[in-house]
């Protein structure tokens, strides 16, 4: 039976206390935290992080399809899901396809993703979502929205959750929404939205019931998104018991991540999931899909992963609010006299294989190994040997910090820029920035790992690559 | 394989004032070098014959040959970085030596101050050319990677390795406030430099060369000509270039704490020079010093000071000026200031004047002197072009 092979996730490690939200406007403060990217983040990278969290273990190379859901892709007319899967270095012939523009965009992967393997046209489909939205500052959303990214491997055996049936229902009520021209999401009252909001998630968990002749009692956990008022009425209206069966939808320490929401409590409730469980999992937005899943015993077998949870437990608080308004961009800054950034497709298009899946190469003569990008390896630096390389890949490596300096003065938005040159376990030296870290806590020879960040927006292109950070928990 | 030694001649050299020269372009700063190297050689403009112009910023010979107005003659812009000056005096040295022209002109030049912005231009410091790998690079955050291996190879703990450059830079401070050409010319104690803003963790403030404009320049000639000119002159006794592969951030072998490119340019001069002790032999260093550090590294890496004895070097103030090999009389880099493409000739321009006894300020005056070294460098830690001249008296 179709179902889920592995999960993985990201929440990106800073966070935003809703009381430092409070105290900034003088209302009256939320309870906890919401997730929020940094400033060299956004959906595409946080998406990576999630797929090669939910590929730890796994052959890459048997993926078929990777679909990438987002409201906030970073490109209005580009494909993402293509970057990600050159990134995690996925075969060529994948097929790829990016989901937008409603919050249900991560079940809808998924259910294309189930109809790919029923076709035949797939075995392995790789789902991941990731949001990363901007509330209006002041705004009710404002406490709201966090940012995070969840993954899901689909295939047609080896699951550790079968998926045994879904139900959709759609609905046309306007709910969240965004404009070409908007810049934040707009709402409606809240009180109209929460009725809206209880119909659908009602509409699809009792249709798919029915559809399978279950009541509540028959499952472990109810996963659904939204906050917690919402979330105990839908459940408690589809007779659920919502102090034992509902889901914790991390509304406290992460916030609505969007359209990676509902699968990000769909990787936790799969965390703390036991074989034989019955899990209900109910994604609103624009409507409501409903899937009826059956945890097998392979559960407890999936290697270990960060996932939702080890993510969550790592993390650092922004110190202030203007730390935020930063790391958003959300003011018009002094001008900057230094030159703008500067890119160019053509040297990326060259260097791809050692920018996004971070290809170093290894000499058939000597086994020397070096990273590429300056020199382009023609001739071995170890031996001199001309052409004669193969590619070995340095992204899934840990290494030591050999050396590293903390620039204060760099054109970054997150000072010290932290230069740092890395030695890799088994070979190999890069150097790159360190991202994620607290100053005070940085030496030589601690051990760091590289993550796919966005460097720089020169040339009107988003432009990505590897940074390194202290091995994250 | 022939040696360069005692073949060329310096007759003539010129310096402009250094520092933030808000009414001058790199026009007018090359005319007021050239025209003292003019001025000291006894020659005028049309007397050369081929001239070389050291620059980064800038392109092509005309940056000479324009506000000299020179009369069509071979006129190259050379480029290798930080290290351009030294290079333009190496192109004319050696043409001179193969006598294919008989009195030649060499000038650096950088004018870096129209940017508006504090720190160099990030043409100039960062590997720009490339869109990812090289974001966001400075000269400090490159350099201070060196420092950081530095203070943890020897085992200074942060305060210690600070300390030590510290007294570097309290030198260099003390010769350039006595240095009427220098940029920087006010004297620092150790705790300023200790206490000053962080630039580049672990370098501060004064760890730092600052953002100078101006431009030197020489005349060559050979030597069996240069009494024409002068009896004072200067004699080339060795010049050396080291390009490396500039994987140093990429191989697992590289240190940081010791510069092979210095050590192999330092060797080629050594030898062409005859020199077998360079502690002993050599009088003067005036080395590329663009942060303290770099001073530090490069008296090792040249074989002046062994490996990891900068320390106990720096504590007994032998690099001072009553030290037992002086480096950076001139205040160097750091305080004398750092016009890229001009420091490599500048840095001669220092040994020429100490050569001749005519040190613009007599308390700067070396008694004994017969040898001076001028290293001068382009690039980053890992990545660099450098240059070794050796110049003695006639």
């Amino acid at each position: 039976m179709n179902g889920i092979v592995s999960y993985g996730a990201y929440v990106p490690i800073y966070r935003l206390s809703r009381e430092l939200i409070g105290k900034e406007w003088g209302t009256v403060p939320g309870r906890g935290e919401v997730a929020i990217a940094s400033y060299d983040e956004d959906s595409l990278t946080m998406a990576v992080e999630a797929v090669l969290d939910c590929l730890k273990g796994f052959d890459h190379r048997q993926v078929d399809a990777l679909y990438f859901a987002s409201t906030t892709s970073p490109y209005r007319e580009k494909q993402c899901a293509s970057i990600i899967a050159a990134v995690a270095d996925l075969r060529r012939d994948v097929y790829t396809a990016d989901f937008g523009n409603s919050l249900r965009a991560g079940a809808n992967a998924l259910k294309a993703a189930l109809d790919a393997l029923s076709s035949g046209s797939a075995k392995q489909v790789l789902v991941v979502a990731a949001d990363c939205r901007l509330p209006a500052p002041d705004s009710e959303l404002e406490g709201n929205l966090g940012d995070g990214a969840s993954a899901i491997l689909l295939g047609s055996s080896d699951t550790i959750a079968n998926i045994e049936g879904s139900y959709s229902v759609f609905s046309e009520s306007m709910d969240v929404w965004r404009r070409e021209q908007d810049h934040y999401p707009q709402t409606w009252e809240d009180r109209f939205t929460a009725t809206g909001y209880v119909q659908a998630v009602q509409q699809a968990g009792s249709g798919l019931l029915r559809k399978h002749n279950l009541t509540a009692k028959d499952f472990g956990k109810l996963v659904c998104n939204g906050n917690a008022r919402r979330q105990v009425d839908a459940a408690s209206k589809l007779g659920f018991d919502t102090k034992t069966q509902l889901q914790d939808s991390m509304f406290d320490n992460l916030g609505d991540t969007g359209a990676a929401y509902g699968l990000m409590i769909l990787v936790a409730a799969l965390e703390s999931a036991k074989a034989g469980d019955r899990i209900l999992f109910l994604d609103y937005g624009d409507g409501c899909d409903a899937y009826l899943l059956h945890v097998t015993e392979l559960v407890s077998k999936l290697g270990a992963r960060r996932g939702v949870k080890r993510h969550l437990t790592s993390k650092m608080m922004l110190p202030s609010y203007g730390k935020y308004l930063r790391f958003r961009d959300m003011l018009e800054w002094q001008i900057e006299r230094r030159p703008a950034d500067r890119s160019a497709l053509t040297v990326l298009e060259r260097d791809r294989r050692w920018i996004l899946p971070l290809m170093g190469l290894k000499c058939k003569s000597c086994g020397g190994i070096q990273y590429p990008v300056m020199g382009r390896g023609r001739v071995c630096t170890w031996c001199q040997v001309k052409d004669n390389m193969e590619e070995i890949k340095f992204s899934d490596k840990k290494g030591i910090l050999f050396t590293y300096s903390m620039d204060e003065r760099a054109m970054e938005v997150d000072l010290p820029n932290v230069l740092s040159v890395v030695d890799l376990e088994g070979g190999g030296r890069y150097f790159g920035q360190m991202t994620d870290r607290d100053p005070a806590k940085i030496e030589v020879g601690m051990p760091v790992e590289l993550t796919f960040r966005k460097m720089h927006e020169g040339s009107g292109i988003i432009n990505y690559s590897w940074k390194v950070r202290p091995v994250r928990g | 394989m022939e040696s360069i030694k005692d073949k060329v001649a310096i007759v003539g050299m010129g310096c402009t004032q250094f520092g933030e020269l808000w009414d001058k372009d790199a026009d007018d700063l090359v005319v007021e070098a050239s025209y003292e190297a003019f001025e000291d050689a006894g020659v005028g403009p049309k007397d050369i014959q081929a001239a070389w112009i050291g620059t980064m910023g800038r392109y092509t010979g005309m940056t000479l040959s324009t506000p000299l107005q020179l009369p069509y003659i071979p006129v190259t812009r050379v480029e290798n970085a930080c290290c351009s000056g030294q290079e333009a005096l190496r192109n004319a040295c050696y043409a001179v030596a193969a006598k294919v022209y008989d009195l030649v002109l060499a000038v650096g030049v950088e004018k870096l101050k129209d940017e508006g912005f504090g720190g160099l231009p990030p043409q100039y410091s960062a590997d720009k050319w490339h869109p990812v790998y090289g974001a966001h690079r400075t000269a400090p955050g490159m350099y201070a990677l060196a420092a950081t291996r530095y203070f943890h190879r020897y085992g200074l703990s942060r305060e210690e390795g600070k300390r030590l450059l510290a007294q570097i830079s309290v030198k260099s401070h003390h010769n350039g406030a006595r240095n009427p050409k220098a940029h920087l010319r006010r004297e620092i104690t150790v705790e300023q430099a200790l206490n000053a803003p962080i630039i580049a963790w672990p370098l501060g403030l004064f760890d730092c060369c600052g953002v100078t404009d101006g431009a030197s320049a020489a005349i060559l000639c050979r030597v069996e000509d240069a009494k024409k000119f002068r009896s004072d002159y200067a004699v080339i006794k060795g010049f050396g270039i080291s390009a490396g592969p500039g994987m140093g951030k990429e191989r697992t072998d590289y240190d940081f704490t010791h510069w092979e490119e210095s050590y192999q340019a330092a060797i080629q001069a050594y030898q062409q020079a005859g020199i077998k002790n360079p502690r002993k032999e050599i009088d003067m260093v005036e080395c590329h010093d663009c942060f303290s550090i770099a001073e530090l590294i490069c008296v090792e890496s040249i074989e002046v000071c062994p490996r990891g004895g900068a320390k106990q070097d720096i504590d007994n103030n032998e690099w001072s000026q009553n030290g037992e090999i002086p480096v950076n009389l001139s205040g160097g880099l750091k305080s004398f200031g750092h016009p890229i493409g001009a420091s490599g000739c500048r840095e001669v321009y220092e040994i020429y004047k100490q050569l001749q006894g005519k040190a613009e300020e007599p308390s700067r005056q070396l008694k004994s002197i017969r040898l001076g070294l001028a290293h001068n460098q382009g690039g980053h830690p890992g990545k660099f072009v450098c240059g070794v001249a050796i110049i003695g008296a006639a």
